[in-house]
């Protein structure tokens, strides 16, 4: 789950971080309330849960409240990556003297949390990894032993601060919340960028970023709720899909595709895109599914609007093929048949059962992925 | 014998009540695995498929010698497992629960390893050896009857039964086929996963089948061209097409950060010299090709 920025905000705040004063708004009056209750320039910041919002014109700086209003009323409903401006974020403007980069992650590799700094921030870390890579420091923290002082002591030195002042307490503190937030939250990423010195001389997070373990929301019932509230970047399929117990991700092209299991899945879109074809999805029905799911998958796709054909590699083992072919009678069943293509490739247990049934259904079951991936990008041609 | 497993692995399934633990636990009887022992507290005294349940792994290893557990507890209680089976003394434990928060599996995982543990998974299909008919995990067994000198190691279920298929359709027998699971942090990782089945005499030829997020597919071309593995090796990448920052199905399949996507990880195996099959179906013609056969 990707938390706002504001969302993210208060998470620093209630570890005793330093922010900004701000609230988030959701229409144009009370942006303008927002700013003459904070008073003097404002930033507004588009609550969209995808980097580089600026560029896109979702950051705008309003003098007056009525200057607010009148951007929030352009800001409201402008299409960022794809994703609809509904909340702003209304906060104080702060004068910047230097801006750094901060994040937390889990690294695979060590199995360790690890701190990425860098004394440049306001770009991604992937834009510093390219062009200054030497200005990246990591410091790797063992969940055994946890953050220590040295651990602190490298990053916000590493930072540029002076020991003992208080700008290098407040940097320290920063750095022991973003930690905290880390674990209390079961979060993936943690991240402050920019972590910003204002001209006032404080240390801030001047933007804020957290995405919690989806796998871990049951122990955040508070979030779990905020997102069923406002799902954020999650399409209607997606949320569909979630609830019905298959995964499913949104690409551009028009070959819908069904496989299971992740791997299984993917080499299916890749296999496709090998012969010309571009996939629309992908969608796992996941190990030993039921005809239930097949069905509800199928429809999903049978009511997209972009899919023209629709290819399903299913290698049995768990899940048989006599149950897929149910799902795939049940699905057409209740949509009352389809103009759509459907080509299918199974294997493995009950597969025979599984063809008879299908066959029944005017639809060819092909043994070779190959050639079936083949007659499905030809399909979508035609 | 097999890197990981032999004939006197004993296994205990903790979870053998459950709807999917008892399932596999007939499964893996029915393919010669020595299952000993099921664990489900509360359920101590009864019996699954002729297999004694008792209420902790500690006694189970005490009766009976259990040395490798499987967990098919659910997400929540599952790292938990983990623990416990560590503490009992088994030396291999393999998890199949898919959604253990990934905090939790870092500690459990690190756990282990300190004790000297191995950990296959969370969020796999196990490991299914032929040659001493010993599986530990949900691989459909007739995929796994011709015992050979291949070696899989994988981060996917499904692809590494559709791989060994071809493999076994081409005349190639299996020495060890491992899922070393889907999320972003795992016990065994496919780099170190790839070094231990390489360890063994019976290995011919590896297959290895990665996929998008992470860099263990770069860190075992690394490993490769250094000189920590020295048999043939193919590899196949799945997710050519995904999109970045989209999690495809596995919690650990996704480009993030930028890195981790299928095209580095093509490049880096081409670079050191391991074919990359362009789908899985040339797997096959490329291992024979590897093993000039």
């Amino acid at each position: 789950m990707k938390l706002h920025e504001y969302e993210a905000k208060e998470l620093f705040s209630k570890y005793g971080v330093k922010i900004p004063p701000g609230r988030v708004a959701t229409t144009p009056e009370e942006v303008r309330k927002i700013a003459e209750e904070i008073g003097g320039p404002v930033v507004l910041k588009a609550q969209v849960v995808v980097a580089g919002r600026g560029k896109a014109g979702g950051i705008k700086v309003a003098k007056t409240p009525e200057e607010a209003y009148e951007l929030a009323t352009k800001m409201f409903g402008m299409n960022i990556k794809g994703l609809v401006v509904k909340k702003i974020y209304v906060t104080k403007y702060v004068e910047v003297e230097r801006e750094m980069y901060l994040s937390l992650i889990i690294d695979r590799a060590t199995r360790r949390y690890l701190f990425l700094a860098s004394p440049i921030g306001g770009v991604d870390i992937e834009e510093i990894a390219k062009t200054q890579p030497e200005k990246i420091k990591r410091v790797y923290v063992d969940p055994s032993v946890g953050l220590r002082d040295y651990h602190v002591r490298s990053i916000v030195l590493w930072l540029g601060f002076k020991p003992e002042t208080p700008q290098w307490r407040q940097a320290s503190s920063i750095v022991q919340a973003m930690y905290n937030i880390m674990v209390d939250y079961d979060a993936e990423l943690v991240e402050s960028n920019p972590l910003a010195v204002t001209r006032e001389g404080d240390v801030i997070p001047l933007d804020a970023r957290v995405i919690v373990d989806d796998n871990a929301l049951y122990k955040h019932p508070e979030l779990e709720k905020a997102l069923e509230e406002d799902p954020r970047d999650v399409s209607e399929f997606e949320m569909y899909a979630k609830k019905i117990g298959f995964h499913y991700v949104e690409l551009d092209g028009d070959v819908g595709i069904i496989g299971n299991g992740a791997g299984l899945t993917m080499a299916t879109m890749d296999l496709v895109y090998h012969f010309g074809g571009r996939p629309a999805n992908f969608l796992d029905i996941g190990g030993g599914a039921s005809r239930d799911v097949v069905k509800e998958a199928l429809k999903v796709l049978l009511r997209h609007p972009r899919v023209k054909v629709i290819f399903m590699n299913i290698f049995g083992g768990i899940t048989r093929a006599d149950e897929v072919a149910a799902g795939v009678e049940a699905a057409l069943a209740e949509e009352g048949g389809t103009k759509k293509k459907i080509v299918v490739r199974m294997k493995g247990t009950n597969e025979e059962l599984g063809r008879q049934m299908l066959a029944k259904l005017g639809i060819p079951l092909y043994e070779n992925a190959e050639e079936a991936a083949q007659k499905a990008v030809e399909l979508a041609r035609a | 014998m097999t890197v990981l497993v032999g004939p006197n692995t004993k296994v205990v399934v903790q979870g053998i009540t459950g709807r999917e633990g008892s399932f596999h636990t007939q499964r893996m009887l029915e393919y010669g695995t020595k299952v000993v022992a099921g664990v489900t507290p509360g359920k101590g005294g009864t019996t699954v498929h002729g297999v004694p349940v008792y209420d902790t792994v500690e006694e189970a290893v005490r009766r009976h010698g259990a040395n490798a557990s499987v967990i098919f507890v659910p997400a929540r209680f599952a790292a938990n497992a983990v623990l416990e089976a560590v503490d009992a003394g088994v030396e291999l434990v393999v998890v199949i629960t898919e959604h253990i928060p990934v905090h939790e599996t870092l500690r459990a995982v690190n756990y282990a390893r300190s004790r000297g543990v191995t950990v296959i998974g969370p969020n796999c299909p196990g490991l299914v050896a032929p040659p001493v008919r010993t599986k530990l995990g949900i691989m459909p067994n007739n995929i796994y009857q011709t015992p050979g000198k291949i070696a899989v190691v994988s981060r996917s279920g499904t692809l590494t039964y559709e791989i060994s298929y071809q493999l076994v359709r081409a005349g190639f027998g299996i020495n060890i086929a491992i899922g070393v699971g889907g999320d972003p942090v795992v016990g065994l990782d496919l780099a170190e996963a790839a070094l231990r089945v390489a360890q063994d005499p019976d290995v011919e030829g590896i297959v290895v089948i990665g996929e998008v997020g992470g860099d263990a597919e770069e860190r075992l071309a690394k490993m490769y061209a250094e000189g920590a593995i020295n048999k043939p090796m193919v590899a196949y990448v799945a997710g050519r097409t995904a999109p970045p920052g989209k999690r495809m199905g596995h919690a650990g399949a996704i480009v993030m950060l930028g890195s981790g996507d299928a095209k580095s990880k093509i490049e880096a195996f081409r670079a050191v010299g391991i074919p990359v099959a362009e789908t899985p179906f040339e797997v096959p013609q490329l291992m024979a090709r590897q093993l000039k056969r």
